[in-house]
């Protein structure tokens, strides 16, 4: 009898790139569902326009690259960098924003580098730089929180929005829209306010602003499944935010005024999705147990300095592409040691 | 069973040993009960048997009988060619049909030189049976190893590396640990299970015989603890009919069986030792060098079927499994017998049957024919059906998720490995430790885009061997080349010299003008002699001494 011969391992492997994805997406959910409550339907329809872009850059890129369609496509890397792209956006932004955005990271950051597995740099992140440093205004238009909200949009209403730019009559951007409590207190910190005055106003809640500082927990949940079915390796998302953590508690203890706690850190902005869901893109990330403490650390510490000291509000995207950059550097310094040798000796053959 | 009193001293003399972890691994589903239901089958002798000259790692044996001769069972056909080789004998009596090349069990399905023995079914060992050793309990290391040689005795455990080679001294490294290894971590495979269930003592008296021979301060049984039979077994061998529940855990004869928790790859060699005294071997070194000698219990039997029965190596235990196959068991097949009669002794394949493999399911290769023989090294025929083992899936982009950086039992970075490999970077893989890389296949395992990784690694490891032999045959060329300019330049010297002296003596001594020519030409004569000695002696190619020989023509 004939038979066919194939390499070893014959066992079949328990992962795929697919079902990898598939549980990053599926953690996703329960995040993007409070997100929708909170900030209406613009989440779901940014994700649907970033969605079908960005498959539908990868299809054109594929060809041009020619390379087959249905791996690639079939792999949902690009459906999850979409998702969490659209994520950052405000829910109002106007559609082009969202197709730029993630047209410039599937093209560019993607498959300009070779595709899947050869970008250095996360492809959202990327996409999402490009449409904060070109459209900053547009970015700084969040809804306010359903739970402060006094009018709610519908889904039409959202379609018209983005789509035509048409708000429902009567109503004005401003009356729809609001800073994130980040941008809020860093504003206010600069007219020499305190933490404790700036606290006062009903925006803010326990932590952070009222209805913001709930999203983060459903990150947090999808996130913590995902570390618990080994999707993620939890050093990166602890070490992101015991670093934070650390810097933050560190200076709010010298001067509370000044500096915020680690929970108004924790709870605010994109602490939490970049901690499991960002700085955990394994194609960007380091790869060794060592390196992505240091890894997560670095984006931890970046986080803070960013919004603490730097030019914007929010710096999780930057923290994340700037450790990007150092992760080469980093697993060349962190190689375990190999068993059976000395570290710094050679193998001959 | 009332315990003896040498039982009493030992068991308070020998706790617990502790038990080490390494770093990665899998937990595997066994499938092993399904071979172990029925006992060993003996298997007829079949028609012919083909026997591949070389079925160890290391030098081909070189055959020492001729087509159409007459071999009785046990008969040396080909002798180890050198250091590290193996004897080949022949598994019954019959004829020698031909000396030739035919397919043999090896990864790329080529041909290689076999011996094609017909047998005559008298299974007749004539005056070919070693003489049995009787004194083996305290039989000297140097004859121990010469009858381990005689008997063409390999690694029964699937890598085949010449026995005799193991047990050889290193250097003044003293062996404090002798190991006998019946891990059997492997998915499917159970020819150990099933040997050391149904040959315990077989096992243990080779235990005890190389115990004798290498002298260790302690011998440790590593079994993994799904083979409680086995594990029951050996006990109840070595403790003999003092065995009892309460005994199972002591050190009797300096032997110790010791249960592992079942964890692949736990049966590698420098995996066990670790796990069984926490050193590591280095990862360019031997067990040796840590004061270990690691054997397969398998090996263990064969030792003492050599020294106690003068059996050479001819047989072994194979495993016939998997859903490819009818009814699952191990058997007991003289060495050269096809895959394809094993098969057939198993109830014959199954329909669904997809895939036929020498070997188990991490370790083991792929063969397109079941017409390739049984080897010293073959421990499992592992038939699967596609519903069993489905074919993988397109091989994608590596995303670099650190997933085979977790289980890597070696603590290497495959994916950085995989990169240098592809680039052909070999120098970057050398520095990220190739070499440590013991092929256990966790990594491809894992890998959720499918990249066979160890592929990779095999082909790196390859290249780099072939690039060394080519830089070794280089380094040789450029010696001798250097060797001869020196041998020239240094001829021209000594003729100037010569020169120089001879006008010196022209201007020394006119005086006895009439008596110089003769002079000058003995004295030239002797010179020349002289010289093509001086010459012979530092050329010491032919090509030199012919160089040498026109020059001094010229």
């Amino acid at each position: 009898m004939r038979f066919p011969t194939v390499t070893s391992p014959h066992l079949t492997p328990p992962h795929s790139v697919g079902r990898v994805m598939t549980q990053v997406i599926l953690a996703l959910i329960p995040a993007t569902i409070a997100a929708t409550w909170y900030f209406g339907w613009g989440v779901l329809i940014n994700i649907g326009i970033a969605v079908t872009t960005a498959l539908a850059c990868e299809a054109v890129m594929l060809t041009l690259r020619r390379r087959p369609l249905p791996p690639a496509l079939g792999d949902l890397s690009a459906v999850v960098a979409a998702w969490l792209f659209a994520l950052t956006l405000p829910p109002l932004v106007p559609w082009w924003i969202a197709v730029i955005g993630i047209a410039f990271a599937m093209v560019f950051a993607k498959h300009l580098y070779g595709g899947l597995g050869y970008n250095p740099f996360n492809p959202a992140m990327v996409g999402f730089v490009v449409v904060l440093l070109s459209f900053p205004r547009e970015l700084s238009l969040w809804t306010i929180p359903a739970v402060l909200a006094e009018q709610r949009l519908g889904f039409t209403d959202y379609l018209n929005a983005i789509f035509l730019g048409h708000l429902p009559a009567g109503l004005t951007w401003d009356a729809l829209t609001s800073a994130t409590p980040l941008d809020r207190v860093r504003t206010e910190l600069g007219m020499n306010r305190t933490l404790d005055e700036i606290r006062e106003n009903p925006f803010f809640g326990d932590f952070s602003g009222r209805g913001w500082e709930w999203v983060g927990n459903w990150y947090l949940l999808g996130g913590l499944w995902l570390a618990y079915r080994r999707v993620i390796d939890w050093r990166i998302p602890l070490a992101v935010l015991l670093s934070l953590c650390a810097l933050a508690a560190a200076f709010h203890l010298f001067d509370p005024g000044r500096f915020a706690s680690p929970a108004f850190h924790l709870f605010s902005g994109a602490a939490i999705v970049g901690a499991f869901f960002i700085a955990t893109d394994p194609v960007t990330a380091s790869t060794t147990p060592r390196g992505r403490l240091i890894y997560g650390a670095g984006i931890g510490v970046l986080i803070y300095v960013i919004r603490t000291w730097g030019g914007y509000a929010e710096g999780v995207a930057f923290a994340v592409l700037l450790m990007n950059m150092a992760a080469p550097t980093i697993d060349h310094y962190t190689r375990p040691r190999v068993f059976g040798t000395r570290r710094g000796e050679r193998d001959a053959p | 069973m009332p315990p003896t009193p040498r039982h009493h001293a030992l068991s308070t003399a020998t706790p617990r040993i502790p038990l080490h972890r390494f770093h990665g691994g899998l937990h595997l589903e066994g499938h092993k009960a399904v071979s172990t239901q029925d006992p060993i089958l003996r298997l007829p002798l079949p028609e012919r048997l083909i026997l591949p000259l070389r079925q160890h790692i290391g030098e081909a044996a070189e055959p020492l009988v001729k087509p159409g001769e007459r071999v009785f069972k046990g008969q040396i056909l080909a002798r180890g060619g050198s250091f590290v080789s193996a004897a080949l004998h022949a598994p019954t009596s019959g004829r020698v049909a031909a000396i030739g090349d035919y397919p043999v069990p090896h990864p790329s399905g080529l041909s290689a030189h076999c011996i094609v023995l017909e047998c005559d079914g008298e299974d007749d060992w004539g005056e070919h049976r070693l003489p049995p050793i009787e004194d083996h309990h305290d039989l000297d290391p140097v004859r121990l190893r010469a009858r381990v040689r005689e008997a063409g005795i390999v690694g029964m455990g699937g890598a085949a590396f010449p026995t005799a080679v193991k047990l050889a001294p290193r250097g003044e490294q003293r062996i404090h640990t002798l190991i006998l290894n019946g891990a059997e971590c492997e998915p499917y495979i159970s020819c150990d299970d099933m040997l050391m269930r149904e040959h315990a003592t077989q096992v243990i008296e080779g235990a005890k015989i190389l115990r004798h021979a290498l002298k260790p301060e302690r011998c440790l049984i590593g079994i993994e603890d799904d083979k409680p039979q086995a594990i029951a077994a050996l006990r109840a061998a070595l403790a003999g009919p003092e065995y009892n529940d309460a005994n199972t855990d002591e050190e009797i004869d300096g032997i110790r069986i010791v249960p592992l928790p079942a964890h692949y790859p736990t049966g590698g060699e420098r995996q066990l030792i670790y796990v069984l005294t926490g050193l590591e071997v280095p990862a360019q070194g031997l067990p040796a060098d840590v004061g270990v000698v690691c054997q397969n219990v398998g090996t263990a039997a064969a030792v003492y079927r050599a020294v106690t029965l003068g059996e050479p190596l001819i047989s072994r235990i194979v495993t016939v499994t998997g859903g490819g196959i009818a009814h699952p068991r191990n058997v007991e097949v003289p060495l050269g017998t096809p895959v394809a009669t094993l098969v057939e002794a198993a109830g014959g394949y199954t329909h669904q049957v997809s895939r036929l493999i020498l070997g188990g399911p991490m370790m083991g290769f792929t063969i397109a024919s079941d017409e390739v023989p049984i080897v010293k090294g073959s421990n499992c025929v592992l038939a699967v059906t596609a519903d069993e083992l489905p074919a993988r899936g397109p091989t994608l982009p590596c995303i670099r998720c650190g997933e085979c950086v977790r289980v890597c039992p070696a603590d290497l970075l495959p994916q950085q490995l995989y990169w240098y490999a592809r680039a052909q970077d070999f120098d970057q893989a050398q520095n990220h430790h190739l070499f440590a890389c013991i092929e256990c296949g966790c990594c491809a395992y894992v890998c959720p885009s499918n990249i066979p990784l160890v592929q990779y690694f095999r082909f790196a490891k390859n290249e780099i061997w072939s690039q060394e032999r080519e830089r070794h045959k280089s380094d040789l060329a450029r010696r001798r080349h250097e060797f001869r300019q020196e041998r020239m330049a240094r001829e021209e010297r000594e003729k100037a010299e010569r020169l120089a002296k001879k006008k010196a003596a022209l201007e020394t001594a006119p005086a006895g003008a009439d008596e110089d020519p003769k002079k000058a030409a003995i004295q030239a004569a002797l010179e020349r002699v002289r010289a093509r000695k001086a010459a012979d002696e530092g050329g010491e190619t032919p090509t030199d001494a012919g160089d040498a020989g026109r020059t001094h023509q010229d």
